[in-house]
């Protein structure tokens, strides 16, 4: 097959480089931190406090609030870390995939299938 | 003294971990692709492989983005799993060769790769998703193991190319100890998928198979592609191929392949199995 393509980086993409992990430093710290269900027992128990503690920059936290996986990753998320915190919610990363791509979980799911064909 | 027998390729998803834990195995969803293991298992009864290296990514367990290697090699007399925060349950620990480790490390210092060091080590689903499909019924563990991470998460990561090499490098220094080991090296992860962004969900069948085909016998041909190339090739996680290069480098030119299996899609994953055994 013809491997050949070009060095641009493709469209819906995001290079986790290290402006990204600067950016995102703080949030996925706070991911990080869920490793421990003690920890994600203090997230649930008062969200943007634990945001706050973490240090989250106002972009961030609106994007945790409203659950919005693409702000996330636009504010340096890295998507390891955001899986921590969507597995909070019990969303699992066909949920996440579903999300950004704007389609139904089913839709998701349709097209992953298809993928095999 | 030690010997490479022979070297899997395999994909660490955390669903296939999860089905596993649900007894989900003979589900048709699941079946297709727990069933191409079963000869790799009866290899694995057969050669009796006393030592395991496992070159996988760490997602998030024990190292975080405040220190990143882009090698890291296991060196303690055990390893345990813990709770990634997501459900997967938690298995018993690894045994390892704190020994065989110091010997790997001084060796691929010698030839010029630096590794960091760990004499503690939590490993996450790269590691424990692949043990667990090939030993599924082990009440304790039928090998020592030695963990080996490359960064996969944090760019730049390690070129195919230096992956590669580094794979060769670490076969030669397997078989150089001289105790009587029979050893195997699992290349874990890809194949094709991208988790994050609006691209979320790409796969690419072509591709994978391509991969499959070419690092039996010319691996440098994948070696050539930049980690760039790779992403735009098989998603953002997709350069999880550089673990498969690693265990394929390690292997030595000649391999004869025992078992190739493609399925489409594991979760959001192209997944690939491959037995290769080394050739005497």
């Amino acid at each position: 097959m013809n491997t050949q393509v070009s060095p641009q980086v493709p469209w819906g993409t995001t290079i986790f480089d290290g402006r990204a992990a600067r950016r995102g430093y703080a949030l996925n710290k706070m991911c990080f931190s869920f490793n421990h269900a003690v920890n994600r027992a203090e997230f649930l128990r008062d969200e943007d406090a634990y945001c706050q503690k973490y240090g989250l920059n106002d972009a961030q936290r609106a994007a945790v609030r409203s659950r919005d996986v693409l702000a996330m990753i636009e504010s340096g998320g890295n998507i390891y870390y955001l899986a921590k915190l969507a597995g909070i919610f019990g969303l699992g990363v066909q949920d996440v995939g579903a999300q950004q791509t704007g389609l139904t979980v089913d839709e998701f799911r349709a097209k992953l299938l298809a993928a095999g064909v | 003294m030690a010997r490479v027998v022979g070297g899997i390729g395999t994909s660490h998803i955390p669903a296939i971990g999860l089905a596993m834990a649900r007894k989900q195995v003979a589900d048709p969803y699941w079946k297709p692709f727990f069933d191409a293991y079963l000869p790799v298992r009866d290899w694995l009864s057969e050669v009796r492989p006393t030592v395991a290296v496992v070159i996988y990514n760490d997602h998030g367990l024990n190292f975080f983005l405040d220190k990143m290697p882009a090698f890291a090699i296991g060196a303690a007399p055990d390893y345990r799993n813990a709770d990634e925060g997501w459900g997967l349950p938690t298995l018993r620990p690894f045994p390892g060769d704190a020994a065989f480790s110091w010997h790997l490390i001084e060796q691929l210092s010698a030839a010029d790769f630096d590794l960091t060091t760990c004499q503690e080590m939590l490993v996450d689903h790269g590691f424990v998703v692949p043990m667990q499909l090939l030993w599924p019924q082990a009440d304790s563990w039928p090998v020592r193991v030695i963990p080996i991470h490359v960064n996969t998460v944090q760019h730049p990561l390690p070129s195919p190319a230096r992956c590669l090499r580094f794979g060769e490098t670490l076969g030669r220094a397997l078989e150089s100890w001289d105790q009587d080991e029979r050893v195997i090296v699992l290349g874990t992860g890809g194949l094709s998928h991208q988790l994050d962004g609006r691209r979320a969900g790409f796969i690419n069948k072509p591709f994978d198979l391509y991969c499959l085909e070419k690092i039996v016998h010319e691996p440098e041909v994948l070696a050539r592609h930049t980690i760039r190339e790779l992403v735009t090739l098989a998603g953002t996680q997709g350069p999880e191929l550089i673990q498969w290069l690693i265990m394929r480098g390690a292997l030595g030119p000649d391999v004869r392949q025992l078992q190739r299996n493609y399925h489409v899609p594991i979760s959001n994953t192209g997944s690939g199995l491959l037995l290769l055994e080394k050739a005497a």
